[in-house]
């Protein structure tokens, strides 16, 4: 069953079109990777389907489990299901990961009409999942992500989407910033998560993080455009030749089917 | 509405009024306290704009209401409303109804030995000698004419006295309740604390209101805080949208002595709260903290003079303020460093909230260092609720009634970690979520670009 269905999306930022008529269809259990040079859109991609208001959309339709995503809140979205590891995850000092994480789960939760979870009781969840990214568990006593090292943000968004258990989890450059030890970790922890029921969309720059999370389908994103799609051995290529590479470019987008 | 003239003539009518009624009981050394009070009042008026203390704010919706004198016979509140008011693990709760001592409501004084508290009327017409060497000692009269007005209207308030090394753990709770009435009443509260030596001790004085036309309470404390005391301060303003409040909290420290100040103003039209502490002996040390929560069209000013007057000294003044509606809010935090008081740390930081076009903040910073070794710094932000943060949580499931709520808390929370871990923080901590919680909820769908934030902001720094 497709989870996510995007048709001819187009999507402005002040009045610079960033999305120019996206196509993807993503089935239950799949693993799917978006590359793109910087400033194709892929961010842009991943923020409006995690709901953010900043962003016009001007055309196209998305369905997220057959239902409109354009007209949920990010609040909405996530409770159906919906999660983005963000390319830069937000500090909040004040407000302690723990509370955080667990205030989120319950949540959604409540949306599915489940118990709320107590401190007490989230507890060793939150312990198992910790041990998963090999995370030291005075983190979770901190404000959030305030002053956590890049890799420790990264691995506390992994930790957030093990814990909240989305139905469809888009990771925006995860990789960006990591170190080889940390790459390992949080594809480990992507890994864990691969299910027949959940599909995993990996927006990157970088051919790196798809030798640890080896996705089905590779899609290449420029300008806007999916220009490109393929199977595992794409992100490869594209490694070796380059986003500038004869068939991969902007400049053969008319001729690329997506 | 009354002219300026007539204003001052319905007070010296109510001075009057109160002078026939049983002042020729009082001792001599009050009923002249008393009168250079209103000589002060009189000749100083209400303050205006023009003046430099008052520049933010101005009085006159005071000024042109006839209040009268509030007194005896109006009903009392129900012993099951003040239990609603009720500090949870406090030492004794001190109740008064419009400015006046109830017994009846209060309850007993702790069982502390070396503990007094009770009501300055009581102690004024039985041991006066307790309280003379205290009583207006230290308010400055000169400068501020609320104080003055306090001090020609001084009838009740509370008395707390606690003894050389006597450590009371539990805070003591005075609630001033301002009760429905026909007319705009008001009252003058006056509240002396005396900490003596190595004495340890917590007093939360809390003002709130059961409905009624406009209130004016002018409160004024003296905490008088002996060598190595330490004493936690906690003024919390709640009474409703109608009421006026000033509040002036004098504090006179001692050797070594620590004092924490914390002002919580939630409540009221008009609120105007001054904290003078006087840094008195060598090693004393300050923290003035407040957090001020406005909607509406309320106007919170905090207004504080930090003397340092000893060498070695430390304040460390910290506001939060979070603004909705059309609220105005003022931090003027002017720090005084006298000749002698080198090596002196002051540190001033003021951040704020604004959550909506309207709301309007000023801080000053303002200070004068007359000695020639000391380290002064001051430090103001305004902001609003960021984006980024608030789709952060959004993004994760949760609402954006209480993403918003959650982030306020955080922002009021840098105030409430500054409390030490007790009742009086618990209490405080009770009535800020609440407050919060509704405030999410008025102020959502406020959420800006930081650029567009300039238009209602006036900063200014001198130094």
């Amino acid at each position: 069953m497709s989870l996510l269905e995007i048709k001819d999306l187009k999507v402005r930022v002040d009045d610079r079109e960033i999305l120019k008529g996206i196509n993807l269809t993503v089935n239950e259990g799949e693993v799917h990777s978006i590359m793109g040079p910087n400033g194709s859109g892929k961010s842009t991609l991943a923020q409006v389907l995690a709901r953010r208001e900043t962003y016009e959309v001007t055309g196209g339709e998305v369905l997220f489990r057959g239902n409109n995503l354009l007209e949920m809140k990010a609040e909405e979205a996530a409770c159906e299901g919906l999660f983005l590891a963000f390319q830069y995850p937000v500090e909040i000092p004040g407000i302690s990961n723990a509370y955080f994480l667990r205030s989120a789960l319950n949540a959604i939760r409540k949306h599915l009409g489940e118990d709320e979870m107590d401190a007490m009781d989230f507890l060793p969840l939150m312990r198992e999942k910790l041990k998963l990214l090999d995370m030291n568990e005075n983190l979770m006593n901190r404000s959030v992500n305030e002053s956590f090292s890049g890799g420790e943000k990264k691995r506390n968004e992994i930790l957030q989407m093990a814990v909240l258990q989305p139905k469809l989890a888009i990771l925006d450059e995860t990789d960006s910033g990591l170190d080889i030890d940390a790459l390992r970790i949080v594809a480990q922890g992507v890994n864990a998560m691969r299910s027949p029921q959940r599909a995993i969309l990996v927006v990157t720059h970088y051919q790196r993080l798809l030798n640890y999370i080896v996705p089905d389908y590779v899609h290449v994103l420029v300008n806007g455009r999916i220009v490109r799609s393929g199977g595992p051995e794409l992100a490869l290529e594209l490694e070796e030749k380059g986003y500038g590479a004869p068939g991969a470019g902007a400049d053969s987008a008319s001729a690329a089917p997506a | 509405m009354a002219s300026p003239t007539q204003a001052l003539r319905n007070y010296s009518d109510a001075f009057g009024q109160l002078l026939r009624s049983g002042g020729e009981n009082k001792p001599g050394w009050l009923q002249s306290l008393r009168q250079r009070g209103f000589e002060r009042f009189s000749a100083a008026g209400f303050p205006t704009t023009s003046n430099e203390d008052w520049r933010f704010t101005n009085v006159s919706a005071i000024a042109q209401t006839n209040f009268q004198l509030s007194r005896n016979g109006h009903r009392l509140p129900t012993l099951q409303q003040v239990q609603s008011c009720r500090l949870a693990g406090a030492a004794c709760q001190l109740v008064f109804v419009d400015g006046r001592f109830v017994s009846g409501l209060s309850s007993a004084a702790p069982a502390v030995e070396g503990v007094r508290a009770t009501s300055l009327a009581r102690v004024l017409a039985a041991e006066p000698g307790l309280a003379e060497p205290y009583l207006g000692q230290f308010l400055n009269t000169d400068r501020d004419p609320f104080a003055a007005l306090n001090t020609a209207f001084l009838e009740d308030g509370a008395f707390v006295h606690i003894a050389a090394n006597i450590v009371l753990e539990a805070p003591i709770h005075v609630l001033f309740i301002s009760t429905a009435h026909d007319a705009p009443e008001m009252s003058h509260p006056r509240i002396l604390i005396v900490a003596e030596d190595h004495s340890q001790g917590t007093i939360v004085e809390e003002y709130v209101s059961l409905g009624g036309v406009p209130a004016f309470c002018n409160t004024a404390t003296e905490l008088v805080a002996g060598d190595d005391a330490v004493v936690s301060h906690y003024m919390i303003e709640r009474e409703d949208t109608r009421a006026f409040n000033v509040s002036t909290l004098r504090i006179q420290q001692g050797r070594n002595a620590n004092i924490a100040s914390h002002s919580v103003l939630i409540g009221g039209a008009l609120v105007r709260n001054n904290v003078h502490p006087v840094l008195a002996g060598e090693g004393g040390e300050c923290l003035i903290n407040g957090l001020f929560i406005g909607g509406g069209r309320q106007h919170l000013d905090n207004y504080m003079l930090v003397e340092h007057a000893k060498a070695h000294c430390g304040s460390r003044q910290f506001y939060n303020g979070i603004l909705d509606g059309s609220a105005h809010g003022v931090f003027h935090g002017r720090i005084v460093v006298h000749k002698d008081a080198q090596k002196t740390d002051a540190k001033q930081t003021n951040r704020n909230l604004l959550l909506s076009d309207q709301a309007q903040i000023d801080t000053k910073p303002q200070l004068e260092i007359y000695a020639d070794d000391v380290k002064c710094t001051h430090g103001a932000t305004i902001g609003q609720l960021e984006e980024n943060a608030l789709f952060y949580l959004r993004s994760r499931g949760i609402d954006e009634v209480s993403a918003r709520r959650l982030l306020l808390l955080a922002f009021a929370s840098e105030c409430l970690d500054r409390m030490k871990d007790g009742p009086a923080r618990t209490h405080v901590e009770g009535l800020i979520q609440a407050h919060l919680a509704s405030l999410a909820k008025s102020s959502a769908g406020f959420v800006r670009a930081p650029h567009e934030a300039e238009t209602h902001r006036r900063m200014e720094e001198l130094g």
